[in-house]
Formats: structure tokens, sequence, C-alpha cells
């Protein structure tokens, strides 16, 4: 008797193991299928390049790009021998110096300006957040002409106050730095709708209990919006550093690099070694140092802004 | 909390000079679309007279409406392909079970410490070895693919109660099907700011249009502006200004009506 009335539970928990097996190996496969599409094109487009480079770092290549004759870290040295390419890895830090805490003080400033619940703010919000929607090129147009040496708005200001005029794209001394100033006016769009977003969703509770404190306006931006705005502004800060180090529309519209290669920023550095210089091979290396930087800027930005940054 | 008059006034004032630095550039280029090459080289901030004629002269010269076709083909083409890509895998992370899937979430947070630019070269050589160098493939099919995409429809998914699922696996509803007539209608915020976002990136996308086109067939606006630009140097900033204005139009229209949805959605998957 008893066994009889235990055979048919064992079948049903065999059946049951069996069938969460085969559920699982169902649950696999559409898994799969669902996430194919991505996985083949980041696959052919973003992994097998950039193996490609790595390996294309330690050849001397024709002009067409196939690898010729292995050299090992040869082209590593070659560019750490380059001075243009040491130059061009101190523009890009100086350019990120310049870029960086310029874009998020102005945005900064305009954000918690446009947090101010008045009539009409909408429209202010819109102006602050319009650059994100000109392209690079469109832009670099724009600021082409404010930095034309005779009929330029800048040297005109300049003169009309009684300064010498610049030539600001020409001059090595200042060509990076007006390349930053029109990189700032780029980026504040996205800047500034980012933090406007973080200070919104700071909680108005803590203002009102200040207010009862009577506390003043600096004092709860000091004591209130700086800190409870720290993760977005560290999202904000990783992000344009990066964005400074990928830096390259506006080079190749407002400068070409020059002059005497002081705009020539990393990534534009990687195009004309690679596409105009036909140096594959060297144009790879540099392309793995900029991949390390950035590598490592990610990480920081994961590993620091992990709890605001969680992807569970 | 309330301003005083004082108060509202100053802010007031700084918003308007800020709003007036802020835009300058770009108005000083729509102004100068309408001015004579006369106009511009006199300074002036407003045209003596307003005339089309920069526009009538950048289509009659330039193959801009073939850019702007161009354009609109590659940026709705990516906007479509990072939809339905981003949508089914943020379907897989949300709602499949399955062995290893830990795993494929690593490697898409992994592509986003890969830079585009660092990967050029080998993409370029890819794409002519396809023969796709001055075709459209060559222009969308890498980018349709995106992380970002898929993380900011992810958190959208994931607030679709599971009991749906569940209701929905008992009658018999299968994946797919769930996926089409559920989850993507109720998604349709996310979906309509990652359109927006992908068609306004693309759009304005600069560097890979410049490598993979080499003649008028399939090239870009950004790329054509590169043109006009490098071209028109004499004086002709009149023309520049009314192409530039052009290009910029379709993609500050979108952000202007997306800009509240673009906002959240960015912060969200960028932040949360």
């Amino acid at each position: 008797m008893n066994e009889i009335a235990y055979q048919p539970e064992f079948q049903t928990s065999v059946n049951f193991t069996k069938e969460k097996k085969k559920q699982r190996i169902s649950n696999l496969i559409k898994g799969i299928l669902f996430l194919l599409p991505s996985i083949l094109l980041f696959g052919v487009f973003l992994f097998y390049p950039m193996g490609k480079t790595i390996y294309l770092s330690f050849f001397l290549t024709d002009n067409r790009g196939d690898p010729t004759v292995f050299v090992g870290l040869e082209n590593y040295v070659k560019i750490f021998q380059s001075s243009n390419f040491l130059q061009s890895l101190k523009s890009t830090l100086l350019f990120a110096l310049f870029t960086v805490p310029g874009t998020i003080l102005v945005s900064l400033v305009l954000a918690i300006l446009a947090n101010e619940k008045l009539r009409g703010i909408g429209v202010f919000r819109t102006i602050f957040s319009s650059t994100m929607g000109i392209s690079v090129a469109a832009a670099s147009v724009f600021w082409m002409f404010l930095f034309h040496p005779t009929i330029g708005w800048l040297n005109r200001i300049v003169e009309a106050m009684g300064f010498e005029a610049v030539g600001w794209l020409t001059d090595p001394d200042w060509a990076l730095l007006s390349v930053s100033i029109s990189t700032i006016w780029m980026n504040i769009g996205f800047t500034f709708l980012i933090l406007l977003g973080g200070l919104q969703s700071i909680d108005s509770y803590l203002y009102e209990s200040a207010d009862i404190d009577g506390a003043g306006y600096f004092y709860k931006l000091r004591r209130i919006t700086i800190p409870m705005l720290s993760p977005t502004l560290f999202f904000v800060l990783t992000v344009t550093l990066i964005n400074a180090f990928q830096t390259f529309g506006q080079v190749d519209m407002l400068t070409r690099g020059g002059p005497q290669n002081e705009t020539n920023l990393i990534v534009y550095s990687i195009y004309q070694e690679a596409f105009m210089n036909y140096q594959f091979g060297t144009a790879s290396a540099q392309a793995i140092i900029l991949f390390i930087i950035i590598l490592l800027l990610t990480l920081v930005q994961f590993k620091l802004g992990e709890r605001k940054v969680h992807y569970q | 909390m309330t301003l005083s008059i004082s108060k509202k006034i100053i802010f007031y004032v700084l918003l308007i000079i800020f709003s007036l630095l802020v835009f300058s550039p770009a108005l000083i280029a729509l102004l100068m679309s309408f001015m004579s090459s006369q106009d511009i080289m006199t300074g002036k901030i407003i045209p003596t007279e307003f005339s089309f004629d920069n526009y009538a002269k950048v289509f009659d010269r330039f193959p801009l409406f073939q850019y702007l076709i161009n354009s609109f083909i590659v940026s709705i083409v990516i906007m479509i392909g990072q939809l339905l890509l981003a949508s089914l895998a943020a379907y897989a992370f949300v709602f499949l079970e399955f062995k290893g899937r830990d795993f494929i979430f690593f490697v898409f947070i992994a592509t986003m410490m890969v830079p585009f630019e660092a990967s050029i070269i080998p993409n370029f050589h890819t794409i002519r070895h396809l023969n796709w160098l001055d075709h459209y493939n060559g222009l969308t099919i890498p980018f349709f693919a995106t992380a970002f995409g898929t993380f900011l429809l992810r958190q959208n998914f994931k607030q679709i109660p599971t009991e749906l699922k569940e209701a929905s696996q008992i009658a018999g509803i299968g994946e797919f099907k769930y996926y089409l007539t559920v989850v993507l209608p109720m998604a349709k915020t996310s979906l309509i700011t990652l359109g927006v976002y992908g068609f306004v990136t693309s759009w304005n996308m600069y560097l890979w249009p410049l490598l993979a086109t080499t003649n008028d067939s399939v090239r870009t606006v950004q790329i054509g502006l590169r043109q006009l630009q490098s071209q028109e140097q004499l004086n002709e900033w009149g023309v520049i200004m009314a192409g530039a204005i052009i290009i910029v139009v379709p993609t500050l229209i979108l952000l202007f009506l997306g800009q509240s949805k673009l906002q959240k959605g960015l912060t969200e998957g960028a932040i949360k």
C-alpha cells in the first residue's frame, strides 16, 4: 500500500524537475534570442575593433591598414618619444582642465537660477538647455564667426574696450582657450538639464525647515543644495571629463589641430595619424592610450559613484 | 517658498542676462542668416532688411536638400534600430531569468568603457570590407546596439507589475507577444525619450559620417556644413549661417517638444 501510494508522487517530482529543466533551457534560448541582436552588434562594432586595435598597435601596417611587420611595443615607444603626441596629451589635459570646471560652474549657476519657482521660468529653462540640440558642426560655425579676426564680435568688443585684437584661433597662446570656450557653450545644455533634474529631486522639506530656522539664501545653497546635489555633480563631472577626452568635431571645424599643434587633441591626433598619414600602427597605439584613460575614468565613476550609480 | 519682490527682480535680471549670453551665439547666427554681406561686414546687429537670399543661395549652391534627406534617413533608421534592440535586450534583462544573464549584463556595462573613438580604425576597415562606405548601412548599423538605451528602458520595464507577466503566462501568451502587446505600450514614454535622444544624437554625429562618406550620395548635413564652411570662406557668412540654422532647426524643435520628458529620462537613466 505504502509503495503504491509513494509511486505517483515520485513520478510527479521527476516530471517536475524535468519540466523545470525544460523550462530553464527554453528560458535560456529565449533570453539569448532577445539579446542576440545587441550582442552581435557589440561584438562586431565594439569588442572586435577593440581587440583589433590592440593587435594593430603591435604592428607596422601598409597604406590600407593591413599589418605587415610585428614590432612589439615599438609603436608605443615611438609615440611617447614623439613631441607631437606628447603635445597632444598635454593639450588634451589642459583642455579638460579648462572645460570641465568651466562647464560645471556655468551650468550649476544656470540650474540654480532656473530652479526658482518664478512665472515664465520654463522659457529660461528652454533657452539654457537649447545648446544641447545644436550640433558640434553648427556650434563651431557660430563660434567661428564670433572668433573671426576682423568682423567677429569678440574682437569688436575687445577693440571697443580699447585693447588690441586677439587672434582667437590663430594665436598659439589663445587657440586652445578659444576652443575650450566654445566647447563649454556646447556642453551647457546637457549639463544644465541634468543638474536641474538633480536640484528638482531635492526634498523641499529641507528648505522649509531651514526657512523656519531663518537661514539665508547662500547658507541654504552651501549647506543644503550643494551637498544634496553632490551625486549628480559627481556624475556630471565624470561625463564632461570623458567627453573632453573624446572631443573631435570642434577641433576639426575650428582649427584643424593648429596653430602649432596647440589644439591637436588626442582624438584628432588619432584621426590624423590614421586617415591622413596612414600610420595605422602608431594611430592604434594612441587609440589604446585613449582607451585606457577612458576605462580608468569610467571605473572611477562606477566605484566612487556606486551609491548612486547602481544597476541592480 | 515665496520670494520678496526685490529678490524676484534680482532673479529675473540675472536670468535675462544669462539667457542673452547663452543664446547670443545662436541668435547672432540667426540674424546674420537674414543679412546681406554688406550688413555683416559693417557689423550690424539687426539686418537693415530681412531677406531670404542666403537661404535661397545655400540650397542653390549646395546639395543641402540631399544632405537633409540623408540625415533624416540615417537618424530615423538609427532611432528605430536602437528602440528595437534596446527594448528587446531590456526585456530579457527584466522578464527572463536564465543562466549567464548577469554575465551578459556585465558585458553591457563594459561596453560603456570602450570609447567609439578608440575603435574607429578597425571599424573603418570593417565598413570598407563590407562595401558599406558611402552606404546607409555603414552610417547606421554600427549604432543600433546601445547600452545606455537598454539601461534606460530596463529601468522603466521594471516598474511593470510582475503579476501581469504571471497572468499572461497562465493565459498562455507567449514571450514575444507579451513584449509586443503589453510591455511596449506600457513603456511608451521611455520609448519616446530614447527615440528623441537617439534621433538627436544621430543627427548631430560628426566623426563617423566624416570617415564613412566620401561623396554626396549619403553624406549627412553635419559633414555638408563642414564642406560649406571650408569652401565659402570668402565672407559669405550669411550663406554659411543660413546652412547652420537649417541644420539645427529639426533637433531644436524635437528638444523643445520633448524637453521635460528628456530631462526626466536622462536623469533617471543616467543616475538611478
